[in-house]
């Protein structure tokens, strides 16, 4: 049954690939063929997980490749498990979304193609969640990596696309060169490229090729996870792409390094050293707390959702991190609790993201620009897509009752927890960790409360904005569902919670999902009732109920009271018009000025005038914030390649007989070295 | 039998909750006034504006959408449920099964979400400038608090409030302990700056540039000005129970029963009241500060919260 389900998902992704190369081009069956065939496939792949997961059975298949080494291994554990239901739930709602948003592509886009990515991204990114060995892993990376490069350059017409698809590119393929060479080490060590070879050979691994393999893997997943400071392409990659495809890059892409560190950091690497767990928790707080203090910064709507990408990625590893300082620590069932806390993180992050990314589609959509300062006023033009982003942002927030306070609450319980792990002055980590959690997560409620107010709230402030409409049905049916998905796994988190179990028993050796669940499942607890216990759908109930108190406030003389609709207040000017309202940059501009040290904030004020200084016709202000790992880190090596480069130019001469000479001395050469040996 | 004690708790909580918050905010104004050798409004004044706006009118900005008129109910009720989760008078809060001290953080910020946007809503360059201000101060007062929280939940073992309670009984000198003291001084100028107060915000200012809260609320009339009104004053009172109550857990009642209630509440009621002249006496000694002054504030905050939690261990 299972397997049924999962060949025939992967099947329908293929469909769908070839449907858009050979579909009529410029006619509706692209999108209706690719869009309907994949959300046919994530349909099918989303029962393959859930009956895995609910069984806990661990299907592995087999098919020969029929070339020595290369097998092409499937294995659904509970962990793939996990990921394909992350990965197939978002599958679904963006090719509903994608039904409607893909109708705008039609006249001038060939939109066969992008379907035809959309399917290989899909099936590849089901294939990098279950592959079994590291070979077939890394021709699945590959494919993922190259179609999410095709899809980023979709609008390649245009030289900023261009430029980000080539700097995705490159640095997509630096971290898969750490990945390549992390697996021949492990290879090297255990003897096999099977995973399961690696699993059970871990406890071999010590020493510095334990530390070799750990920097390599946490280098090469890291750069597809946008951790600081290998960040610097997502930004520049998410935003461009269309927003079915920024949704699926930020949504679960990136979760690709998430799931490749899940499975080499616990499962793989034995026992690891605790410096290891010491770099992966303080990576992750400076990728949050700077991805959010970046993403504040920005008033392109689809960029400043990236930087959160980079925050949460951040959250997620401070509880992957705390997990692997547990382990080594000799605390199983705590590892258990922080790693839950990232994986629900991980789930979590997937399905509000998505949403926010496909309601800037939306936005895109409607009032065609990218630009907040142009937006405002949309929440009457476009009233289901504000509601749907306000559910995302308050998720993505972490308030509650939703699904990120959730995920956030679990992972501030087991940083509080590890403060009695140890003795050491280590523990301080903890609690730091901690409170530079809460701050990037009330930096993340101010940049959403920007995020959402300038862009819906208030008055339209182009022209753009103003004649904005609202998406089709499609696109709104597509947001809807994450939306509810965000309400569902904050209320039902104690439903969801053994999930986790089959899990954590393999990568952290304790169950726990049932320490965590108190009041007969009311309530989720720390471990321990005692340690501390909260109820999202509790609280959410108590609001409903206590809504009663300003109810009756209101209800007093409701007959005899007036309630009229005015003008906003304006101090006496004549009228209020847009351009009095507060602006995206004028809300984040006191914590440019608290940050200004890490910002380094430059600005230029150019005022024309005839006569007197004072009374200038035409005032131009630019303000510009430095980006520091472009200017300090990446231009040095950027130079240094460039240098090495051109030394090399001196045996690239262009001559085709000096380039047989090479190839037949170093065939020479290797001759004589396998003779010698 | 236990669900239907809990009720009652509950409600009999809220309704105390509901009584005195205005009272705090009118004992405060008077208790300044007195000190400014000034009269002041009666101590009652709050009761009465209540009173007074619940019976108006309201006019609704015409640009504001739907969002404006959910943000009164959604500041109001987090407030209220915030007063559930923290012992008052019994060292057993009627609903911490529902959330210990870290609901009570992001419930208040919840409300302050929707405050922020209802501030942007109506198109105001006020609206906007108290917003951006609001979610500014609260984000960077937001470490020191979470470094004071997690010292008094590491001392107790629990995050849970009625755990934290419990766990003082017996240890009434507890306060004394250098990591208490610390992490009260860091709660304390969280306080100031979360309940708006000089020097961080003047809650007298109306129309000022300096304003925070004011501006944010400057569209709201009538009974959802009540709500917004009733419900910061609220947040003031629960915020200044959970420093109270945390820190000098003294005189709560093991139980909700008639004279252990009536004895807690004395108690409460003495301690609220010492909070209050600190608050009083700090508001007179102080001028406000300029907006870019608070950030050095609430690093003394950040700090003194540091040194709490490495005094934990050390001492």
């Amino acid at each position: 049954m299972i397997d049924r389900a999962f060949f025939g998902g992967l099947l329908a992704y293929g469909a769908g690939a070839v449907a858009g190369l050979i579909a009529p081009r410029r006619s509706v069956w692209p999108r209706v063929l690719c869009c309907g065939l994949a959300l046919f496939g994530g349909l099918l792949e989303l029962c393959a997980s859930i009956l895995s997961l609910a069984s806990g059975a661990h299907a592995h298949w087999e098919i020969p490749a029929g070339v020595p080494f290369l097998a092409y291994g499937f294995r659904l554990d509970a962990l793939s498990s996990y990921f394909i239901l992350i990965l197939s739930l978002l599958a679904v709602t963006i090719s509903i979304y994608s039904l409607g948003y893909l109708r705008a592509f039609e006249e001038k886009k060939t939109v066969g193609l992008l379907g035809f990515f959309y399917n290989v991204l899909l099936a590849s990114l089901t294939a990098v969640f279950t592959a079994s060995n590291a070979f077939f892993f890394l021709i699945a990376w590959e494919a993922m990596a190259l179609s999410s490069y095709c899809l980023v350059s979709f609008h390649h017409r245009e030289e900023s696309t261009r430029s980000a698809g080539v700097l995705y590119f490159v640095m997509s393929h630096a971290g898969t060169g750490c990945l390549l060479a992390g697996f021949l080490l492990l290879s090297a060590r255990v003897g096999s490229l099977e995973f399961s070879d690696f699993a059970s050979g871990r406890a071999e691994l010590t020493g510095p090729w334990q530390a070799a393999i750990f920097l390599l893997f946490f280098a090469g997943f890291g750069v597809k996870a946008g951790i600081i400071p290998l960040h610097i392409w997502l930004p520049e990659a998410h935003p461009v792409a269309p927003s079915n495809i920024s949704a699926l890059m930020s949504g679960i892409v990136i979760k690709c390094g998430i799931y490749g560190m899940a499975r080499v950091f616990f499962e793989f690497l034995g026992m690891p050293p605790l410096w290891a767990g010491i770099t992966v928790l303080i990576v992750g707080v400076v990728s949050a707390l700077l991805g959010v203090l970046y993403a504040l910064m920005e008033h392109d709507l689809k960029r400043l959702l990236a930087y959160h990408s980079i925050e949460n990625i951040g959250i997620i590893l401070i509880g992957f991190g705390s997990a692997m300082m547990f382990i080594t620590l000799g605390y199983h069932r705590l590892a258990a609790l922080a790693l839950i806390a990232g994986l629900y993180h991980t789930m979590n992050h997937a399905i509000f993201k998505c949403l926010l990314f496909l309601g800037a589609g939306s936005v895109l959509h409607g009032a065609h620009t990218r630009n907040m300062e142009e937006m405002g006023g949309l929440i009457g033009r476009m009233p289901r897509t504000a509601f749907c982003f306000l559910v995302g942002a308050i998720a993505i927030s972490g308030l509650p009752p939703l699904n990120g306070f959730v995920s956030e609450w679990l992972t501030y319980q087991a940083l509080l927890a590890g403060f009695g792990t140890t003795e050491s002055l280590t523990r301080v980590l903890f609690p730091v960790a901690g409170a530079l959690l809460a701050l990037t997560a009330a930096l993340a409620a101010t940049c959403f409360v920007k995020a959402f107010g300038i862009t819906f709230l208030a008055l339209p402030r182009s022209e753009k904005a103003e004649r904005a409409r609202e998406s089709d049905s499609f696109m709104v049916t597509g947001m809807a569902i994450l939306a509810v998905a965000c309400v569902a796994l904050g209320l039902g988190a104690t439903l969801f919670l053994p999930v986790f179990d089959g899990i954590t028993a393999r990568l952290a050796g304790a169950q726990v999902s049932g320490d965590l669940i108190a009041a007969g499942g009311l309530a989720l607890s720390a471990g321990s009732a005692r340690g501390g216990t909260v109820s999202p759908a509790g609280l959410a109930a108590t609001f409903v109920i206590l809504s009663v108190i300003p109810g009756l406030l209101l209800a007093v003389r409701r007959s005899k009271r007036k309630r009229v609709t005015g003008p906003t207040w304006d101090c006496g000017l004549p009228g209020l018009t847009s351009e009095n309202e507060y602006t995206a940059f004028a809300f984040s501009k006191p914590l440019r000025m608290i940050f200004a040290a890490l910002y380094q904030p430059r600005r230029e004020i150019q005022a024309e005038y005839e006569v007197s200084p004072y009374y200038p016709k035409a005032i131009r202000f630019d303000s510009e914030i430095e980006s520091p790992f472009e200017e300090r880190l990446y231009v040095p090596v950027q130079r240094v390649v460039l240098a090495l480069a051109r030394r090399m130019r001196a045996i690239q001469a262009g001559s085709i007989h000096a380039y047989l000479a090479y190839i037949f001395v170093t065939l020479i050469v290797l001759l004589l070295y396998g003779v010698r040996s | 039998m236990t669900a239907i004690r809990t009720a009652l708790a509950a409600v009999m909580q809220l309704l105390l909750f509901l009584a005195i918050a205005p009272l705090v905010t009118g004992a405060i104004r008077t208790m300044k006034a007195r000190l400014q050798t000034r009269r002041g409004p009666a101590i009652w004044q709050p009761y009465r504006d209540i009173h007074k706006l619940l019976q108006k009118g309201m006019v609704i900005p015409d640009t504001a959408s739907w969002l404006f008129s959910v943000t009164p109910w959604v500041v109001f009720i987090t407030a209220a449920m915030v007063g559930l989760l923290i012992p008052m008078v019994a060292t057993h809060a009627p609903l911490s099964l529902f959330g210990g001290v870290l609901a009570v953080v992001y419930l208040l910020a919840l409300g302050r979400f929707f405050l922020a946007l209802g501030g942007l809503d109506a198109g105001t360059p006020f609206g906007g400038l108290g917003s951006s201000r609001e979610m500014t101060i609260s984000a960077i007062a937001e470490p020191a608090m979470m470094l004071a929280i997690f010292t008094v939940a590491i001392s107790a073992n629990s995050t849970n409030l009625s755990e934290v309670a419990k766990s003082a009984i017996g240890q009434s000198w507890r306060f004394l302990a250098p990591s208490q003291m610390l992490a009260f001084g860091a709660m304390f100028i969280v306080l100031i700056a979360e309940t708006g107060r000089i020097p961080v915000d003047n809650p007298a200012t109306h129309l000022e540039l300096t304003m925070i809260h004011e501006a944010m609320i400057l569209e709201y009339s009538g009974p959802y000005l009540a709500l917004i009104e009733w419900g910061a004053s609220l947040k003031q009172l629960v915020l200044m129970t959970l420093l109270v109550n945390t820190f000098f857990p003294f005189g709560l009642s093991s139980a909700w029963t008639a004279p252990g209630v009536a004895a807690g509440l004395g108690y409460y009621l003495v301690k609220l009241f010492a909070i209050c002249c600190a608050v009083v006496l700090v508001e007179n000694a102080n001028a406000k500060m300029r907006l870019f002054r608070v950030p050095d504030l609430l690093a003394v905050a950040f700090v003194l919260g540091t040194l709490a939690l490495i005094s934990t261990f050390l001492f």
